[in-house]
């Protein structure tokens, strides 16, 4: 027999890359029960896809680089991707949209830059965009909350619609839009939108009942399952609080200084907080390690610096909301982020930060 | 705003970044009592266990030590001695395994314990009484060196002459399992605290601060209520955090202070000791107690009873690990010091040193394997944990692209070492590994680069001085070309323009001889090898012996001349030669033909005793007697020649060969100081020699030919010989002149007609080319007459060829026996 | 008209710009060119001559005069990529033929040596000491491992021995521990 040598720390806290990811999984939870409860099944259906897509599709990519196939799916970094993407889509989009998107995240953005660890950009926010701009039409297909809806939608239904565009009943997916008034409703950022271009004041916006009624405040109750799970992911240590804060903090207060300014034209910053995907952007997506910011410092800057983008794309720009395109472009800034904010070496003057 | 000193006195504590909080696992091993071990069977001292460089040895193998004694001696101040751990006997001086974490063998002196424990005399000393530089040269001499880990040598650092306001005694012990010091301060507080007074007046700090981690209250009190007397120490217990036992790091907990980059402690007004040195102090001190065991924790699931033990230094890992109960299991990891920073040894005899605090026997499930190397995903744990607050993960990025220039800029170099990235690390990648690796190599860079400099900086000297030289003898040579054309201006004649003409005749001749050998050498070639093949299939049965034997003979004669010579450089000639000689021999036996290499191996060893004699003639001064030992070389070389002739023809060659170069050795030896330059000229013989020797034989009727203009070209040489200064080069060509007289006379031996004519020739050639010789010194003499000898030597053997074979045998095997004889 | 008036203003513009340009490619020459000396000092100055030119100097040279980097075995590959980003070239790998060296240098073994001071001659950077007819010697600290004083040698007494590895120079290769085998 002979004795083992291995380099020191002979110790390890016995927290993998796996454990990590699924306790992010874990922490999705909540947010896409709410969601499948509020806006149909139809989620739950782009799940099993997007995750059979993206163990597929990662499985193949890594069989031509000949890599070891099982530890790396093991790692569960594809289902993250897969999960993300697919509680970001509407849920009645046609089967295709997931697949192309969980496939373009996964191959495109993640392995063809070398795999985990090594891709610059988010890989479900990439896709994401991706898919917005080549499919637009599918991609704003949002139903209205449950309770508003004109037509009920079973399990069954979200099947077929997600395969067929249209329900067991026959109906299409544009006369499932309709909300029970005979509106198509779209999200509450959409109308926001909508109402504003058409010169309303937010206060008569306010009136729709997207913004009304228990039901009509699903997007509240989906972005507070998400914070509930990024909280989750804290306690856990999994993510450290200050990408999450920094996000909402520049969010709140720039929405605070326009809505304070302008009442009329902007939105108030609980709004801004609490629809679209504000919430799983700071917690779930802002903190994929691979694509955020290193430091501490860096952090900070890279959180603020989404936050600012999601409320000037929000408040300005043309997609109603923003969270993918602000995530991308914080990704881009990351180098230089890390560069200038390199925390002072012990025993160091303080200049090594801004050399 | 209360000043640092203020806070430090209330009681302050502050942080530093990063840590992580491994399980401690302390609690095997801390609550119970220090148990001596039993001595073991061997001790093995390394004699350096410190930082800096190992003392002079002061015993030797074979010699009794006693308890105490000092083995090596503390010879400058980067040194500290290491001493016997018990009596005994030194059994051995040799390398071992090291205890670190390369395992390369290191010297240590092993010792065979008697078991009388007899100690050498010992001196206490009044520590309040005796001065600063006695305490000093004690503690260097008791071979103190830090026993937390580094192993720094104690008395720089308590004898430094800065200022110094804070005196830190390291009792944190932050890695896990080890509870050495732990169960020191629970012992003997009151011996630390003694040590700690030493290291007081030594330094004379305004507050000594002592740092205990929080999960030992017991020695925490003990330690309190030891001090209670002294008012200016504190003790101060720090939150469990690894690695706060780091010396930065628990000078920041317990100062607020950060030693800049690159600088001691010392320049920040702070000394840091380990609880176990200032222990080892007092021992030394108070007891003329040197430091020859101390607390080694063993611990580990493998084990049935962890314990600390007091150890001696030098016991082996075996012997302790076999005291604690050990239970080895399949690929086992035996760690020497912590789970942390600690490092596996390869081989259970490494022997504890002064600064192993822990000997770590885990099981499998109790500190498994690493698993795979998985990719970074940038989490920044490693950042978080990092107590230096650098950036794991730029480091290994840049470690893996190999980027110093970056990696100095990341300040690799700040790199504790400590291990907490890599244990946070979720793709655990071995980071320090990296780190190590890196580091080592910016080292290894630095030492190049600096090597670099020096050499172009030599370099550049050398080619300074040389163009120096040149200038200096090219003034010389035009001094000397002007002074000569004065005097051949004086006596102007056509004397210059014949022998311009002569020389170039020469050249001419030269030039059409060396044509023509070279097409005869290659058809003289393959015959050899034809040759050779047959003998080589006639005699393959009695191959086997005979490199062994011819290779024992020559080197027995080599010794033989190394022992007999009396001035070491002919030695090292005649060894040069020999070795040649050796070599040569080996080559022309490889075919394998045993008769010639029988024949052949006498003839080299006699003649190289001959050639000694030869050797020591010139230092007498007297040429003639030069030339008759040269002579009597030759004689019997001839001899065994032709002894050798009758039993095969490549006997002759070689033989030939090397009588040929024995005469061009011999002969020129007289005349010059120098051996090297005979080695030459030998050697150029030599090759000269065999090479026509192999045409002779080939074709008789191209050796014939060859001849006449052999003759033609050893006069040639001999020619231009004495237009030169050099009596070397008139050596060399009389060399050559002998060398192609002998083949004309291998010539002659096939055809005994045309044989003797060209004896004469080849003879008058020789002559011709010592005639030139007389013209000068003394030597051309010699010249002259071993000319003389050869062509006399050279009748008598063509008279001999006629004679049977048996003889010859015979002849050859008398040879044998006294050539044994001689070397013998 | 308009021509001939945007014709003369860019003439003027032109001469103005060029006057500028010539004026201050004199007042801000560089001194010389730095180039070889900067090659140089990257090269480990062994002294070796396995580039085929017969010195580092003159190695530099050829490389500014545009050979190529990868012919130096005892810098190895960290020279190259200094070259390499020196001269803006892409780095090449050593060059096949000459495998990399490992750390040698030169041992006499004195009993050996006839004192003929051929080595010392051959030696270019003056690591041997040693006087005609005395034993010679290698200081070890000095040498660069460059072989040259091994062809001269008459008695073949001149090894390349590798550099042993100590403590203080080991690079953590674990994999080449020697484990030992008990039972």
């Amino acid at each position: 027999m002979s004795f083992k040598i291995a380099s020191s720390p002979h110790h390890h806290n016995r927290r993998s890359t796996a454990s990590l990811m699924q306790l992010v999984a874990i922490a999705c939870i909540p947010g896409i029960a709410v969601q499948a409860v509020f806006f149909g099944y139809g989620v739950l259906v782009q799940l099993v896809l997007a995750i059979a897509t993206a163990w597929l599709a990662e499985a193949m990519i890594l069989s031509l680089r000949h890599k070891a196939i099982r530890p790396r799916l093991m790692d569960h970094s594809a289902l993250v991707t897969a999960v993300l993407l697919a509680v970001a889509i509407p849920p009645f989009a046609p089967w295709w949209l997931i697949v192309i998107g969980t496939a373009f995240a996964i191959i495109m953005v993640k392995q063809l830059y070398g795999g985990l660890g090594h891709n610059l950009f988010n890989p479900a926010m990439a896709a994401y965009v991706m898919l917005l701009i080549s499919f637009p039409v599918q991609m704003t297909q949002w139903l209205p909350p449950l309770p508003l809806q004109s037509v009920t939608i079973s399990p069954l239904d979200a099947i077929c619609t997600i395969f067929t565009q249209f329900s067991c009943g026959g109906f299409s997916l544009s006369q499932m839009q309709l909300s029970v008034d005979g509106i198509t409703l779209a999200t509450p950022l959409d109308t926001l939108r909508t109402d504003l271009a058409q010169g309303l004041t937010l206060t008569e916006s306010w009136q729709s009942p997207v913004y009304l009624s228990f039901a009509g405040s699903g997007w509240l109750w989906v972005n507070l399952a998400y914070l509930a799970g990024g909280l989750f992911l804290l306690q856990q240590k999994v993510i450290t609080w200050r990408i999450p804060v920094a996000v909402l903090a520049s969010l709140f207060v720039l929405t605070m200084l326009s809505w304070l300014a302008s009442p009329d034209a902007f939105a108030s910053p609980l709004f801004h907080l609490f629809s679209g995907g504000t919430m799983l952007a700071a917690f779930f997506i802002a903190t994929d390690p691979v694509s955020a910011s290193t430091t501490d410092r860096g952090r900070l800057w890279y959180g603020a610096l989404i936050g600012l983008l999601i409320y000037l794309i929000r408040s300005f720009g043309g997609y109603p909301d923003a969270v993918a395109f602000a995530v991308l472009l914080a990704n881009m800034c990351v180098p230089l982020i890390d560069y200038y904010t390199r925390p002072r070496t012990y025993g160091h003057k303080a200049k090594g930060a801004t050399k | 705003m209360p000043s640092l000193f203020q806070q430090i006195q209330a009681g302050a504590l502050w942080d530093f970044h990063g840590g992580v909080h491994p399980p401690t696992r302390k609690a095997v091993t801390s609550e119970k009592p220090i148990i001596s071990m039993s001595l073991p069977e061997r001790l093995y001292i390394p004699l350096r266990q410190h930082i800096g460089v190992a003392g002079q040895l002061l015993v030797e193998v074979g010699e009794r030590v006693l308890k105490g004694q000092a083995l090596t001696a503390a010879d400058n101040s980067m040194t500290v001695p290491v001493h016997a751990p018990t009596s005994g006997m030194i059994i051995a001086i040799t390398d071992h395994t090291s205890p670190h974490p390369s395992a390369l063998p290191e010297s240590v002196i092993v010792i065979e314990p008697d078991g009388l424990e007899e100690w050498r005399e010992r001196e206490p000393l009044n520590f309040a009484t005796a001065d600063t530089q006695t305490l000093l040269e004690r503690i260097q001499d008791s071979g103190i060196a830090g026993m937390g880990g580094a192993g720094f040598p104690t008395h720089i650092k308590a004898g430094l002459h800065q200022p110094v306001d804070y005196l830190i005694i390291n009792a944190v012990e932050c890695e896990p399992y080890i509870t050495a010091d732990d169960a020191l301060m629970q012992e003997a507080p009151t011996t630390i605290v003694k040590g700690i007074d030493i290291l007081c007046k030594l330094l004379n700090p305004k507050a000594v601060l002592i740092g205990i981690e929080a999960d030992k209250p017991i020695a925490a009190a003990g330690m309190r209520a030891a001090c209670s007397q002294r008012e200016h120490y504190y003790v101060r217990e720090v939150p469990v955090k690894y690695p706060s036992g780091g010396e930065k790091q628990l000078i920041q907990l317990l100062t607020n202070k950060e030693v800049p980059a690159g600088r001691r402690p010392a320049d920040i007004g702070i000394v840091m000791q380990n609880i176990g040195t200032a222990f080892a102090i007092a021992q030394a001190v108070l007891d003329d107690h040197p430091l020859i065991s101390r607390i080694v924790t063993v611990t580990g699931e493998t084990l049935q009873r962890p314990q600390n033990v007091q150890a001696l230094i030098g016991t082996p890992v075996a012997a302790l690990l076999d005291f604690c109960g050990y239970q080895v299991e399949l690929e086992q990891k035996v760690i020497m010091g912590g789970p942390m920073m600690g490092f596996t040894l390869p081989d259970l005899a490494v022997p504890v040193v002064k600064t192993t605090n822990c000997i770590l026997a885990p099981s499998h499930t109790e500190l498994p394997n690493a698993g795979p190397e998985l990719d970074c995903i940038r989490c920044s744990a490693c950042a978080d944990a990092c107590p230096a607050t650098l950036l794991p993960q730029q480091l290994l990025w840049y470690s893996k692209a190999k980027d110093h220039d970056k990696l100095k800029e990341y300040n690799l170099a700040d790199c504790i070492e400590c291990g907490a990235c890599a244990y946070v690390c979720p793709s655990e990648i071995p980071l320090v590994q990296y780190y190590r690796i890196a580091k080592a190599e910016i080292r290894e860079q630095q030492r190049e680069a600096l090597k670099a400099e020096q050499a172009k900086a030599r370099f550049e000297a050398r080619n300074a001085r040389l163009e120096a030289e040149k200038q200096a003898r090219l003034a010389k040579n035009q001094q000397l070309a002007a002074a000569r054309q004065q005097s051949q201006q004086q006596n102007a004649g056509s004397n210059t323009v014949a022998a311009a003409l002569e020389r170039i005749k020469a050249k001419q001749q030269n030039a059409t001889e060396t044509a023509q050998r070279s097409h005869a050498d290659i058809v003289a070639e393959r015959e050899v090898k034809k040759q050779q093949a047959r003998a080589y299939q006639a005699q393959q049965a009695a191959a086997t012996h005979t490199d062994a034997e011819s290779g024992a003979q020559s080197q027995s004669a080599s010794q033989n001349l190394d022992a007999t010579a009396t001035d070491p450089r002919q030695a090292a000639v005649a060894a040069a030669i020999a070795r040649a000689k050796a070599r040569q021999q080996q080559h022309t036996t490889e075919p394998a033909q045993t008769a010639q290499s029988r024949a052949s191996a006498p003839a080299v060893t006699d003649s190289q005793a001959t050639q000694n004699h030869a050797d020591k003639a010139p230092s007498q001064d007297d040429p003639r007697k030069a030339a008759v030992a040269a002579a009597l070389a030759r004689a019997k070389a001839r001899k065994q020649q032709q002894g050798a002739e009758a039993e095969q023809n490549h006997a002759i060659e070689n033989n030939a060969a090397t009588a040929a170069s024995r005469e061009a050795t011999a002969d020129k030896a007289p005349s010059h100081d120098d051996p090297r330059k005979a080695a030459v000229a030998a050697a150029l013989a030599r090759a000269k020699a065999r090479k026509q020797q192999q045409g002779a034989e080939a074709e008789q009727n191209s050796a014939l030919d060859n001849n006449g203009e052999a003759a033609a070209s050893s006069e040639a040489a001999a020619d231009k010989a004495p237009s030169h200064d050099d009596p070397r080069k008139a050596a060399v060509a009389a060399a050559l002149a002998r060398a192609k007289a002998r083949k004309q006379q291998q010539g002659a031996e096939a055809e005994q007609n045309s044989a003797l004519d060209n004896n004469g020739e080849a003879a008058a050639s020789s002559e011709a080319a010592a005639d030139e010789a007389p013209s000068q010194d003394d030597p051309r003499k010699a010249a002259v007459a071993a000319a003389l000898a050869r062509a006399k030597a050279r009748k008598q053997q063509a008279a001999a060829d006629t004679r049977s074979a048996s003889e010859h045998d015979e002849n050859a095997q008398a040879e044998l026996a006294k050539t044994k004889g001689d070397s013998a | 008209m308009t021509i001939i008036t945007a014709l003369i203003a860019l003439g003027v513009l032109a001469l103005l710009f060029g006057a500028l340009l010539g004026y201050s490619a004199i007042r801000f020459k560089v001194e010389s060119d730095p180039l070889v000396e900067q090659i140089d000092d990257i090269l480990p100055q062994t002294q070796c001559g396995q580039c085929g030119y017969p010195g580092c100097r003159p190695y530099a040279e050829a490389i500014a005069n545009g050979d190529d980097i990868n012919k130096c075995p005892p810098g190895g590959d960290a020279t190259i990529k200094k070259l390499s980003e020196l001269m803006g070239v892409e780095a090449k790998p050593l060059n096949a033929a000459q495998e990399p060296a490992v750390k040698r240098v030169a041992f006499i073994r004195e009993d050996e040596c006839i004192g003929c001071t051929k080595c010392i001659q051959a030696c270019p950077v003056d690591a041997i000491v040693g006087a005609s007819k005395l034993m010679h010697t290698v200081l070890v600290d000095e040498c660069t491992g460059c072989d040259l004083c091994v062809e001269p040698c008459p008695v073949d007494c001149i090894d390349m021995i590798p550099v042993p590895v100590t403590a203080e120079r080991w690079k953590w290769d674990l994999q080449a521990i020697p484990v030992k085998v008990v039972e």
